[in-house]
């Protein structure tokens, strides 16, 4: 079995693949994409952590993190469908009403 | 160099491949079977870690369920246009988050001593025992999840619907 530093280096590689994703694409349903890979990031996090301190905390811990994983992404493809019927764009940088 | 050691690197270089995929490919819906590949390796790497459990719950939820709801919003939202490029946002972005992929492994390496993995027995991380801690040490936050869940049906809905004027 892999030892327990490559499991968190993966782990880590495929978050900041996340934060690029979130940080450079121009379009909403990618960036919702990209924060869904980050919460997995995360998750192999736990299971790694879970199966090398033997305990079961961590993949309980998974199923939440999957429950509002869930939620989060209806929530947020909702709030996307609203705001394509309003301004007919998924781009971020035309969503500006609020910016000073 | 053992057999799993070689599984988890071919399974870490397809992973690392495919999120690349998720955050770089220009069609949304190419972006999306990519992420549905990068769910099923690390679904995989579940299974490696000896979480069965979770590694179907992670096919079912997200590489089922979903993802057939962002591949359904890309269908009903039809993005044809192409998001324009910005090179130096574009630069800048990825610096920030190479900075902070650095700085996560750096910290990792810091502690010298990698521990040995507890020897586990049969039942971890079967049903019975992930379904034994839910239900008893985690049953709090197991029903404000299902509230949880119940608040997000009825945001969609609220959210989703037709304004009728």
């Amino acid at each position: 079995m892999a030892p327990l530093n490559y499991y968190l280096i993966l782990s880590a590689v495929i978050f900041a693949i996340g934060v690029i994703g979130v940080l450079v694409r121009r379009n909403l349903i990618v960036i919702l994409m990209s924060i869904e890979l980050m919460l997995n990031a995360v998750n192999l996090t736990f299971i790694a952590f879970a199966r090398f301190l033997g305990s079961m905390e961590g993949q309980v811990v998974v199923v939440f993190v999957m429950a509002v994983a869930a939620a989060e992404a209806v929530i947020g493809l909702a709030i996307i469908i609203a705001v394509f019927r309003h301004r007919q764009t998924l781009d971020p940088q035309e969503m500006q009403l609020l910016k000073w | 160099m053992t057999l799993s050691l070689m599984l988890f690197y071919l399974l870490a270089a397809l992973l690392v491949l495919s999120s690349l995929m998720v955050v770089l490919l220009r069609q949304v819906v190419h972006c999306a079977v990519a992420l549905v590949a990068a769910l099923f390796l690390i679904a995989i790497l579940f299974l490696t870690l000896q979480a069965p459990m979770v590694g179907v719950l992670q096919i079912l939820v997200y590489a089922g369920a979903i993802m057939v709801l962002f591949l359904f919003v890309i269908m009903f939202l039809n993005p044809a246009l192409l998001e324009p490029r910005r090179g130096l946002w574009r630069g800048f972005g990825v610096l920030l988050a190479l900075a902070l992929g650095g700085a996560l492994i750096a910290l990792q390496r810091q502690d010298g001593a990698a521990p040995e993995p507890v020897a586990a027995g049969a039942s971890f991380g079967s049903p019975e025992s992930l379904g034994q801690s839910l239900f008893t040490d985690f049953v709090l936050p197991f029903e404000i999840a299902s509230v949880l869940l119940l608040v997000a049906i009825v945001g969609a809905v609220v959210l989703a619907k037709r304004e009728q004027r």
